[in-house]
């Protein structure tokens, strides 16, 4: 069980929160997930990437959007009131060590749990440069929080309505062009962002992580509903992951795997990023 | 095994024991081999596929005093060896026969104590009735005493009589133990430690407990209401528990001892990461894991449609690839969550299925199919990455392998293709990751199980573990045997300490 001792609306859908759950304050390292249910009994289980955490607050926090059912009961939620679920920190941490220039690129709320990377790749001495993307500007978040990291900060929106009219794609491949092109890519965000990131620096052999989110069960490495293909082999996204090489991702059976439940679901939310980099794409 | 109703097999149960009540005494060896084996009462094959509750109804008191008399009274018990927690078995079906169950709960207890477990999941056909000299005399191990009925009987008997007995526990010693998962190895080392005294704590990772009998093991064969009651009472002795708490990560092992002052850890985290099969189409939407497909109908509730928040796949013909209980479980679970025809598919025959034959029984009389030697070769999909067919091979058997059973042998140019839209793998599981991932010191095998000693202990000082953790994919009744070990060995070592 954990207390919500914060919450901030950050735009029409998206929202933070901070949540009390010491322990994994004290274990999370950048890259990490939590697992959440709003009902003991009869709830979901959803993973969530841990955004931040304070140590001595005993705090993490997360930032989600409004997709479905979970995150739609989730943002109801107030301060005060108890996530009768709550456990992390899951996955592999991100290995953060010192490559030389990084470019990190968050689209949409994938920005949340790509801070605390951002910042630990910088702490390890990286030049490190941001692009963050969003569709307009009301869904662009951690503005500041990025700046204060960011060696060099790049905002585009597709509708021009802040930043750059472009796609997180078109700055990628402008940095890719230069010399010497970045030593790495760390891309987060919608599946279909992440897929034409990786595509984006194929050609320019950038090596390129991805941070992928899964339907899961556990979480723990025990029902691998999780699994996607990476170069050939059956990864699990729980434990082996969830970061991965981009460039052996197999985006498009992953996409289809996360679309299992789709006809079946009641909720009509539909996931406003997605579609609108599909009808890009198209 | 043709399908009885409970009415007729207690009407037949009652007339046989007027037959011998007065005469119990002087009962023959010859005479008790020719009282009929009593068959476990059943809900109704039809009926049953479309609800959850438990199929064995369990016996009515005449029926398990029948079947106690069956009992030969051997003097050599060769039942008791084949019981891996050598449970006085002659002992306590002689106090049924006598209707004195409540002793015969005693006995049980004194070696076993999840009795209303074991007596549901325990494959006995392979241990103690293996061993039965009713079933050897009469050249059928179907006809063997059908000791686990027996045994579940009087627990369910207990149970319903409002009283279980929360055994005693003796003066706190100060010692902590720390135990890592909820299922049947971590409750019996609870248990047992408990009782010694020593403070407790289990930490679970998922936010109910009981591990795979909670999330895999279906309500219709181990209804939680069951697990619920046997953890209640380790509450009662005081056991503490800690859910959502994955050691690991959300704390290391080493933390517990190190940091948190635990005098000893049992690792009992179970199974692991499922295996696949490594063909064409796995990734297809509409192929899970069977610990997937369980999880989600067993501890997310998924079978309650309406209501819960977790969805299940839509299945309207369902192959399982496998032949073990599980494999059982997740057939019959698709068939109650409304798919029109399931398929068993299994490369050997039905000898070598490793499934307990009740359940092999009770899925037959289901309406689920078997294709022996079958295997699935790949699985095909649609546009949309959705399965719609599996594409099979025809098996033979050959020469004998390393284990002695007969090789599954292809035959060459069998492939037929068959109309499924969902695939269900339960092929085994490989180890559970996350300890061993957090945990360099801890010494395990080239599959991750964690190598232990004949006391169950690790490689790491103060660490035991047990189960399927250190069995791989194996039973609830060899996890209690390793936690039964395990806790002797805990409670020595910390009884050493405390002498100084």
């Amino acid at each position: 069980m954990a207390k919500i001792v914060l919450k901030e609306k950050l735009s029409d859908t998206v929202y933070k929160m901070k949540l009390d759950a010491p322990s994994i304050a004290e274990e999370r390292a950048a890259g990490q997930f939590i697992i959440l249910q709003i009902d003991e009994d009869l709830g979901e289980r959803i993973p969530l990437t841990i955004a931040d955490a304070d140590i001595n607050e005993g705090t993490i926090t997360i930032i989600f959007q409004v997709v479905g059912m979970t995150t739609d009961e989730l943002s109801k939620l107030n301060e005060g009131d108890d996530i009768p679920v709550l456990v992390g920190p899951l996955g592999t941490p991100t290995h953060i060590k010192k490559h030389g220039t990084i470019v990190c690129v968050g689209g949409g709320i994938g920005v949340a749990p790509l801070h605390p990377i951002a910042e630990a790749f910088k702490a390890a001495g990286n030049d490190v440069k941001i692009i963050i993307g969003a569709r307009n500007k009301d869904l662009i978040i951690m503005e500041e929080e990025m700046r204060k990291i960011a060696d060099e900060l790049i905002i585009c929106t597709d509708d021009g309505s802040y930043g750059r009219k472009a796609l997180v794609t078109e700055p990628l491949k402008e940095l890719c062009e230069r010399d010497p092109k970045p030593d790495m890519v760390i891309a987060i965000g919608p599946p279909i962002m992440m897929k034409f990131c990786a595509e984006t620096t194929r050609p320019y052999e950038v090596y390129t992580e991805v941070s992928l989110n899964t339907i899961m069960v556990d979480g723990t490495g025990m029902c691998g509903g999780c699994r996607v293909n990476v170069g050939g082999e059956v990864k699990f996204v729980c434990v082996d992951g969830p970061e991965f090489d981009g460039h052996k991702v197999d985006f498009d059976n992953m996409m289809a795997r996360l679309n299992s439940y789709k006809e079946i679901e009641q909720d009509k939310h539909t996931c406003y990023i997605d579609s609108m980099y599909e009808e890009k794409k198209l | 095994m043709s399908y009885q109703s409970p009415d007729i097999l207690s009407a037949n149960a009652k007339k046989i024991l007027n037959d011998y009540i007065h005469n119990v005494e002087n009962l023959k060896a010859k005479d008790r081999l020719k009282i009929p084996v009593q068959d476990m009462p059943a809900q109704d094959p039809i009926v049953r596929g479309h609800n959850l509750e438990e199929v064995a109804i369990g016996y009515t008191m005449e029926e398990a005093r029948v079947e106690a008399l069956r009992c030969l009274e051997c003097v050599k018990q060769t039942c008791i060896d084949g019981c891996p927690v050598k449970i006085d078995i002659p002992g306590f079906i002689k106090h049924i026969a006598y209707g004195e169950f409540q002793n015969a709960v005693d006995v049980i207890k004194e070696a076993s104590l999840l009795p209303s477990i074991c007596g549901r999941v325990c494959p006995q056909e392979t241990q103690c009735q293996e061993n039965c000299k009713v079933g050897i005399a009469l050249k059928d191990v179907d006809k063997s005493v059908a000791i686990g009925r027996l045994e579940r009987f009087v627990a369910d008997w207990e149970r319903e009589q409002g009283n279980v007995k929360i055994p005693h526990v003796k003066p706190e010693t100060g010692k902590k133990v720390a135990i890592i998962g909820s299922g049947p190895a971590g409750l019996v080392v609870a248990a047992d430690v408990r009782r010694e005294g020593h403070s407790v704590t289990i930490f679970e990772a998922f936010h109910k407990l009981g591990g795979v009998m909670r999330y895999g093991i279906p309500e219709f064969r181990l209804p939680n209401d069951i697990v619920d009651e046997e953890i209640d009472t380790l509450v009662k002795m005081g056991v503490e528990i800690k859910k959502n708490y994955v050691v690991g990560r959300t704390r290391k092992l080493n933390d517990l001892i190190e940091k948190d002052g635990f005098d000893a850890v049992f690792i009992g985290t179970g199974a692991g990461l499922p295996m696949f099969m490594g063909i064409e189409g796995e990734n297809l939407v509409g192929v899970f894991s069977a610990n997937e497909y369980l999880t989600r109908a067993n501890l997310m509730r998924a079978f309650d449609k309406k209501n819960a928040d977790t969805p299940i796949y839509p299945s309207k013909i369902v192959a399982v690839l496998g032949g073990g209980n599980v494999a059982m479980d997740a057939a019959r679970m698709a068939l109650r969550l409304g798919a029109e025809k399931v398929y068993v598919i299994y490369r050997r025959t039905e000898v070598e299925m490793p499934a307990r034959k009740e359940e092999v029984a009770h899925a037959k009389e289901e309406g689920i199919e078997f294709n022996f030697l079958t295997n699935a070769k790949k699985i095909l999909g649609n546009e949309k990455g959705k399965v719609n067919a599996m594409e099979c091979l025809r098996y033979e058997l050959g020469e004998p392998d390393s284990s002695g059973r007969r090789r599954p042998v292809v035959i060459e140019g069998s492939e037929f293709i068959i109309d499924v839209d969902t695939v269900i793998v339960a092929i085994g599981n490989g180890s559970n990751p996350l300890i061993k991932q957090t945990t360099p010191n801890l010494e395990t095998n080239k599959w991750g199980n964690i190598i232990v000693d004949e006391n169950q202990k690790s490689s790491m000082d103060r660490v035991f573990a047990g189960g399927d953790i250190v069995l791989g994919a194996a039973t609830v009744i060899l996890a209690m045997g390793e936690g039964r070990k395990a806790a002797a060995a805990i409670n020595d070592m910390l009884a050493k300490e405390i002498a100084g």
